[in-house]
């Protein structure tokens, strides 16, 4: 050892020198994989299905379309094509829908199942790090719990394939959600929809300035909210031009979202106040993809379709909150005469299972004022616009060739009360069937409890 | 006009004035009587001084009536009756200087009195008029004690009086929320409840004096609390037992071998198809929540959109419970979703007619109102509803609201906001000159 020191003191220099050159041209010892090498990868793919003609049934594409007495083909996890009776069958299992009718897989923009899951015990309370008032870094698939018995509720009674799980509204910047299709696993990867862009939960309002105010800190009002929000994207632009800034897991949110990458989900219910979030967007650089529960919405209409933002809106939900004192059930009505982009969500483990009669209930409310609205159209702000606002519009959302073939069979009209789904297809797999009581989902929490199996 | 109806009417409508009751004659309507039958085409409805004297198909009968309506097969029904509600006890549910649904710091619980704290100028009051809804029962809810307090029935119409019965019932919860409250285990609310009772039962002094109250978090139950239960165990009051699960239902029933007299309802119950024949047997009436499905607690793991189908089918009184949605004015879509659930195999809906009942005679019966509200009879009140659609179906809603036979205005918030922003949400002038 002495031996070997002293024959190395000689270079002493040079020694050091090139220890320092490896220590930059070498790749260093510990690495952890980057955003871009995709952690938590989907390991989801398709399960088995069967080439599918859907016949004589009332075809709503999603995509505004209607197709009476229409055929839908799908093959292969795909829709192969969609069009009238006169499309060959031939190599497809038929099944007869007349008198029923077909509308893409539904899609809720705005879930909690998982992060909320039921039981609504304590211990199962994982949507809201409510510690700190922006919490980029958090990912709301680390919170899913497959488990949950709502997954299945929402396929059987609401026909929904694909949902955003959402962090909660209690911060201003709720961390990241997860794009899920709507089948059981063990895994939240297993959820994962393949290819879907990431989106990002803000806050306005109330919340997280109830959330902190209450505790003291900031923020405890609406111009807090605005500063602490500005202040986080200004520090967001400054880690995104420093080539030599450390790993922040919050910042690499929120420089995903300064590339267009990662989409926005706002909370904002008041009309004032998305306003000026459009104007924050502006002024930071980033695109606003969707408000969510903005129940005032239809004071902007004009304002939004400019800024070509969608409101996710509930139909009837209003005053349980100072910010939803104007709700009206107008609000998708006065959007979509404006112009501007409507979706029908949930935010709900109940409201998830009758997303398609929430639709309807928006839509009569207009029909009542003379703004009418197709029933086609109408479907759409359940299924293609709620896709284009979750960035996976190109894979799902409508019945077109080459898409998902996420597929709904009604047993009658879906705008109706009195209609309910009857099959769902998820990637061309049969995922439940009314008409066939084991092909429902029931997740490990039922097994062995009363009521497992029942149609619940 | 039918003509089987020999109609002498004295005035077309020239006396239409709103707000003012009227004899009346609707004609043309699928009438709906609200007693669990189907809908009747061609029917007719005639109110006369305020009170329904017929309703159901045309038979011939004449009589005489300040004006006739035809309403061109319109949908007639009677108003809606929502049950458990809170309705004008709160503008601003998360705005608690608005909302008096809980007394969480009192040192009261069955002595407080819903009837003291209603608005009749509640928004509330005024959405749900337009929803259809024209009496209901509300009540505060447990929050510092077991015991709500002392609901009230009430109507919704326009005059400043909306209390039709202060002290109707009493409400009390067991199962996991009662537990909470009266210590962490359901051992300690059957402990508290049956003490109450007992020592209710025995009051003999003259009505408490205030230095009875105490406002200790450990004081469980006070003077005047035991005071107000006096009407509950000689059955002059019911008691509504908030409890889900299939276990606490049971022991809910059970309270009567001790307590003979008690005139129980059951509110919640999800559970209730796994001892449906139990319930029945008890001749016990069920306010039940209508779509719930899911194990949202441990208390109901079984819970089934069936569950208000099978216990009906069971023979026991079933009413949609309105507390259990957002809003009340969702009732005639929880209603709908029964009749569509009769399509699912193995599942166990109600009929049209059922389901109807389900939010207007049954919730009725269950607040002391049988034969008077929720049902279009001879003798009942005039509550009548005209639609624009099927009432169960999406996005129905009514076109005309008569209380006692008086038209109601529709005009709320809501609408004001609805006509303001209609032309547009832009306009020359600010909106704030629109109205």
């Amino acid at each position: 050892m002495g031996a070997a020191l002293a024959g190395v003191a000689a270079t002493a220099t040079a020694t050091a020198k090139d220890k320092d050159k490896k220590k930059k041209d070498d790749p260093p010892e510990f690495v952890a994989m980057t955003e871009a090498e995709g952690p938590y990868a989907s390991t989801y793919t398709p399960y088995p299905g069967v080439a599918t003609a859907l016949v004589g049934a009332t075809v709503f594409d999603g995509a505004g379309n209607r197709i009476d007495n229409g055929t839908v083909l799908f093959k292969d996890t795909k829709v192969v094509a969609v069009g009238d009776a006169s499309l060959s069958t031939e190599g497809y299992r038929v099944i007869d829908g007349a008198g029923k009718f077909v509308t893409p897989g539904i899609i809720d923009i705005h879930s909690h199942l998982g992060d909320y899951p039921s039981p609504s015990v304590d211990a199962h309370a994982d949507g809201n790090e409510a510690t700190a008032p922006t919490t980029p870094d958090v990912w709301a698939e680390h919170s899913v719990w497959p488990q949950d018995p709502g997954f299945s509720r929402a396929l059987a009674n609401g026909g929904v394939t694909s949902l955003q799980i959402l962090p909660g509204s209690a911060n201003l910047m709720g961390g990241r959600s997860a794009t899920l299709k709507n089948v059981p696993a063990r895994t939240v990867q297993g959820m994962k929809f393949p290819g879907a862009p990431y989106g990002f939960k803000m806050a306005c309002g109330e919340n997280p300035k109830r959330v902190y105010g209450s505790r003291g800190r900031m923020p405890s009002t609406r111009m807090g909210n605005l500063s602490i929000n500005r202040q986080t994207w200004f520090d967001a632009i400054n880690y995104a031009n420093d080539k030599e800034a450390k790993r922040d897991l919050g910042k690499e949110t929120l420089v995903g979202v300064l590339k267009g990458e990662i989409l926005v989900h706002n909370h904002c219910y008041r009309a004032d106040e998305m306003a000026i979030v459009m104007d924050m967007a502006k002024e930071a650089g980033y695109r606003v993809s969707a408000f969510h529960h903005a129940v005032e919405s239809y004071k902007i209409g004009d304002l939004l379709r400019e800024n070509g933002v969608c409101s996710a809106i509930w139909a009837d939900w209003y005053g349980f909150k100072m910010e939803a004192y104007d709700g009206i059930l107008e609000n998708a009505a006065f959007l979509h005469q404006s112009g501007a982009c409507v979706v029908i969500h949930s935010d709900d483990e109940n409201d998830i299972q009758r997303l398609n009669q929430e639709a309807a209930k928006a839509q009569a409310a207009g029909r009542r004022l003379g703004i009418d609205i197709s029933d086609a159209t109408t479907i759409g702000w359940i299924t293609l616009n709620a896709a284009k606002a979750m960035g996976i519009d190109a894979m799902t959302g409508s019945l077109e060739k080459g898409k998902m073939a996420d597929v709904v069979l009604w047993n009658g009209d879906p705008l109706s009360v009195y209609s309910r789904p009857e099959k769902v297809w998820i990637d061309g797999a049969l995922m439940y069937d009314m008409m066939d009581r084991k092909r429902r989902p029931v997740s490990d929490f039922e097994l062995g409890q009363p009521g497992e199996g029942d149609v619940k | 006009m039918k003509t089987s109806l020999a109609l002498f009417a004295s005035l077309f409508a020239a006396c239409t004035a709103p707000l003012a009751a009227q004899d009346m004659a609707i004609v043309n309507a699928t009438v709906v009587t609200g007693d669990g039958g189907e809908p009747i085409k061609d029917g007719v409805v005639i109110i006369e001084a305020g009170r329904v004297t017929y309703a159901g198909a045309p038979d011939g009968r004449s009589f005489e009536t300040d004006a006739v309506m035809d309403v061109n097969d319109a949908w007639v029904t009677p108003g809606l009756f929502a049950t458990v509600t809170t309705l004008g006890l709160v503008d601003v549910g998360a705005v608690s200087q608005s909302n008096d649904q809980g007394a969480g710091g009192a040192p009261f619980g069955a002595a407080l009195e819903t009837a003291l704290a209603l608005n009749p100028y509640s928004q509330h009051l005024m959405v749900h008029r337009a929803a259809g809804i024209t009496r209901a029962a509300t009540s505060t809810v447990p929050s510092a004690s077991i015991f709500a307090g002392q609901g009230a029935i009430i109507d919704l119409d326009n005059d400043r009086s909306p209390v039709m019965k202060a002290d109707a019932f009493q409400m009390v919860a067991l199962g996991e929320r009662g537990a909470a409250i009266a210590g962490g285990s359901r051992t300690a609310s059957h402990a508290l409840l049956r003490a109450a009772l007992r020592e209710a039962s025995m009051v003999r002094r003259p009505m408490p004096r205030t230095h009875d109250i105490e406002a200790g978090s450990d004081v469980l139950l006070g003077s005047f609390d035991v005071e107000a239960l006096r009407h509950v165990v000689t059955g002059e009051q019911p008691l509504y037992i908030r409890v889900e699960r299939a276990s606490d239902i049971l022991q809910a029933l059970a309270l009567k071998t001790d307590f003979p007299n008690l005139d129980l309802v059951l509110v919640g119950v999800s559970e209730g198809w796994l001892v449906a024949k139990e319930i029945a047997a008890a001749g016990v009436p069920v306010i039940a929540d209508g779509l719930d499905d899911l194990p949202s607690n441990f208390e109901q793991l079984a819970a089934t959109q069936s569950n208000i189908g099978r216990m009906t089918r069971a023979g026991v009184t079933v009413a949609i419970n309105a507390g259990g949605l957002n809003h009340a004015r969702r009732l005639p879509q929880v209603a709908g979703n029964l009749v569509a659930l009769n399509k699912v195999p193995g599942a166990t809906g109600l009929s049209w007619g059922e389901a109807f009942a389900a939010i207007s005679s049954i919730p009725a019966k269950i607040s002391g109102m049988g034969d008077q509200a929720g049902v279009l009879q001879p003798g009942a009140l005039g509550d009548v509803v005209i639609w624009d659609g099927d009432p169960l179906e999406l996005g129905s809603i009514p076109t005309r609201v008569y209380i006692d036979g008086v038209e109601q205005d529709l005009t709320t918030h809501q609408s004001r906001l609805r006509d303001r922003y209609k032309s547009g949400p832009k306009g020359a002038m600010p909106k704030a000159f629109d109205w």
